[in-house]
């Protein structure tokens, strides 16, 4: 059984009078382990996708399943405990909690998790130690660059070793230089078994995935 | 990191949005703990000026007798069938059921007297309630120790023309004028004043009483109740409440107090829309935030308790905040509002609690629908990028 399984997956959305079809029955198969990206060009559908996939955007129709479990069959606030349990995200903007230190970031899906303080302080600094950031656990998202902030938001994605990662435009805001070093860490993270969905537009950043999935006009091309 | 650390951090960061939450709030209960304990002070000072100062039952001999004044002046009057009160009797009170009530009973025998050829009223009194009623009375000389003392009202006194120190006969008797009472404008400025048991042997009264005073008013008290606990008691007395007075005076009170609980009515409403007004601003600024959280998996119960949490954190503060700060504005307030320097602060642990509660009670309220809109968010349009 593959990881996650997408059936003719359809999101329509109301804008003013107008209907937008942002995925037109998409179907897509990912295995336990793979690195994706998922390219396209702006309004290909790509973050929609990413959203459905993410649990957080509930399909027109269709199916979403990962690990044998229909996401949107969940019911009440237990899709809130899959995401909490299972994904990891990576924002475009990084997202992080402007008043916590890059420790309290990496700490806060463990907020929800009941588990010694002690533990959860652990294990946020080993997922910084990780991504390279061992060293600055108290400074604030300001007192870091965007490169450094990027590691953060991954830190956090991972710190409760979700089975899937799933990352928006992880380099958008990123310098080229810097963007390499943050794919280099998703590439490692992949090789240590986490499977990784990331939309990109940038085709430099499929030499790092095992497969592309690419969108147009809310249909997946190959 | 647990959820409180959102809460407390937020807050912290949010220092000035939070503190004008606090004032505002605070402002509201300082206003109620200001008018709450002026009430209160003013009540018990009204309770205390009552107690020590009013007779408010009047114990009289029961008659069939019709009243001849007019306009402050007597032409005497037609009574039959007039019965007597003994002194006796009056001990009776203290086991009537609301006997704690009763603050002091004033016997009094009153009689006709001929002093250096001048007819003046004698009142025998027990001076020790008399004076503990009549706390207005001003005494130059000094006040009535012995059994032959006197203390006389003070046109009595130019009348007499006598004064502090001098004797006085009555019928063969030699009294000692102890005092003369400043001018009251009263009554008893006409009045001689005897203890009772010198008054009631030269008037040949002993044992019994003209009429007796009764100070027992506090604004709880059942002056009605405690009216006919004593008539019971003292068949042959027409015992009424000094209506007026208790009625006047207790009026005017509950008006402070209906003004009191309207106000607290419009601070409580005002509060209310400060810290709606404020969670929900607090909550739009935090769209993106609060969609991070419900990405990663925070439930709609957890947002609506970090949200209320923060509430509930600054209500507790401003609380605290407005209590203090109330009783300040009443301690500066008490004496404009209030005669008297006697008059004292009622401090109150229930007004403490309350207020605190109440200012908790009142975040916590407005901040629920801000709390729901935020569990409500939906994560992707809150964050928007995904």
């Amino acid at each position: 059984m593959s990881l996650i399984e997408m059936r003719n997956v359809r999101k329509q959305y109301r804008v003013g009078d107008d209907t937008v079809e942002a995925l037109r029955g998409v179907d897509i198969t990912i295995e336990a382990g793979e690195f994706i990206t998922i390219m396209g060009q702006s309004g290909s559908g790509k973050s929609t996708l990413l959203s459905v996939l993410g649990g957080m955007n509930h399909p027109t129709s269709g199916e979403v399943e990962m690990a044998g479990i229909k996401l949107y069959q969940l019911p009440g606030e237990k899709l809130a405990d899959f995401r909490a349990g299972n994904l990891g995200f990576v924002f475009q903007s990084f997202h992080l909690i402007a008043y916590l230190t890059a420790l309290e970031n990496v700490m806060l899906p463990l907020a929800i998790v009941s588990m010694p303080s002690a533990a959860k302080r652990q294990l946020a600094l080993q997922a910084l130690e990780r991504v390279g950031l061992g060293s600055k656990p108290e400074r604030l998202p300001n007192q870091l660059s965007g490169g450094e902030q990027e590691r953060v938001a991954i830190a956090r994605a991972i710190v409760n070793n979700p089975h899937i990662l799933l990352a928006d435009e992880p380099t958008g805001n990123l310098d080229s230089k810097t963007s390499d070093d943050v794919m280099a860490l998703f590439r490692e993270l992949n090789d240590g078994g986490q499977t990784v969905v990331m939309v990109t537009h940038n085709p430099e950043n499929g030499v790092y995935a095992d497969r592309t999935i690419t969108l147009k006009d809310g249909m997946v091309l190959q | 990191m647990k959820l409180h650390t959102i809460s407390l951090n937020n807050l912290k960061r949010r220092k000035a949005k939070m503190a004008f939450l606090t004032i505002g709030l605070m402002v509201g209960i300082a206003t109620i703990v200001t008018l709450v304990t002026l009430t209160r002070s003013m009540s018990h000072d009204i309770e205390r000026k009552m107690d020590e100062f009013g007779a408010n039952i009047l114990i009289t001999p029961r008659s069939s007798g019709l009243s001849m004044s007019y306009g402050g002046i007597s032409l005497g009057g037609v009574t039959f069938d007039q019965r007597e009160i003994r002194e006796a009797d009056l001990a009776k009170i203290k086991t009537i059921q609301n006997h704690q009530n009763v603050s002091a009973i004033a016997p009094k025998v009153l009689g006709g007297v001929s002093i250096a050829n001048h007819e003046v009223l004698l009142v025998g009194v027990n001076f020790e309630s008399e004076l503990k009623m009549k706390q207005w009375w001003k005494i130059f000389g000094d006040t009535p120790t012995a059994p032959n003392d006197l203390l006389l009202g003070s046109d009595a006194a130019k009348v007499l023309n006598v004064g502090g120190g001098d004797s006085v006969a009555i019928k063969g008797e030699t009294f000692r004028v102890a005092g003369v009472i400043d001018q009251t404008g009263s009554q008893d400025d006409a009045l001689v004043f005897a203890s009772l048991s010198r008054a009631q042997k030269i008037l040949g009264k002993e044992g019994k009483i003209t009429l007796a005073e009764v100070a027992a008013l506090c604004s709880g008290c059942p002056i009605g109740d405690m009216v006919n606990q004593i008539a019971e008691i003292l068949p042959d007395a027409k015992v009424a409440a000094i209506q007026q007075v208790v009625e006047g005076r207790l009026k005017a009170l509950d008006q402070f107090k209906h003004f009191t609980y309207v106000m607290a009515g419009v601070v409580v409403f005002i509060g209310s829309l400060i810290v709606f007004v404020t969670m929900m601003g607090s909550v739009n600024e935090r769209t993106l935030e609060i969609g991070v959280f419900r990405a990663i998996g925070f439930r709609k119960s957890h947002i609506m308790r970090i949200i209320l949490l923060e509430a509930a954190l600054v209500s507790l503060l401003a609380g605290i905040l407005g209590y203090a700060a109330g009783m300040g504005g009443a301690k500066l307030a008490l004496p404009f509002m209030a005669e008297g320097a006697k008059v004292t602060l009622v401090w109150d642990g229930w007004v403490a609690g309350g207020s605190i509660g109440l200012a908790v009670v009142l975040g916590l309220l407005a901040s629920i629908y801000p709390a729901l809109h935020a569990s409500r968010m939906d994560p992707t349009e809150a964050l928007r990028a995904l």
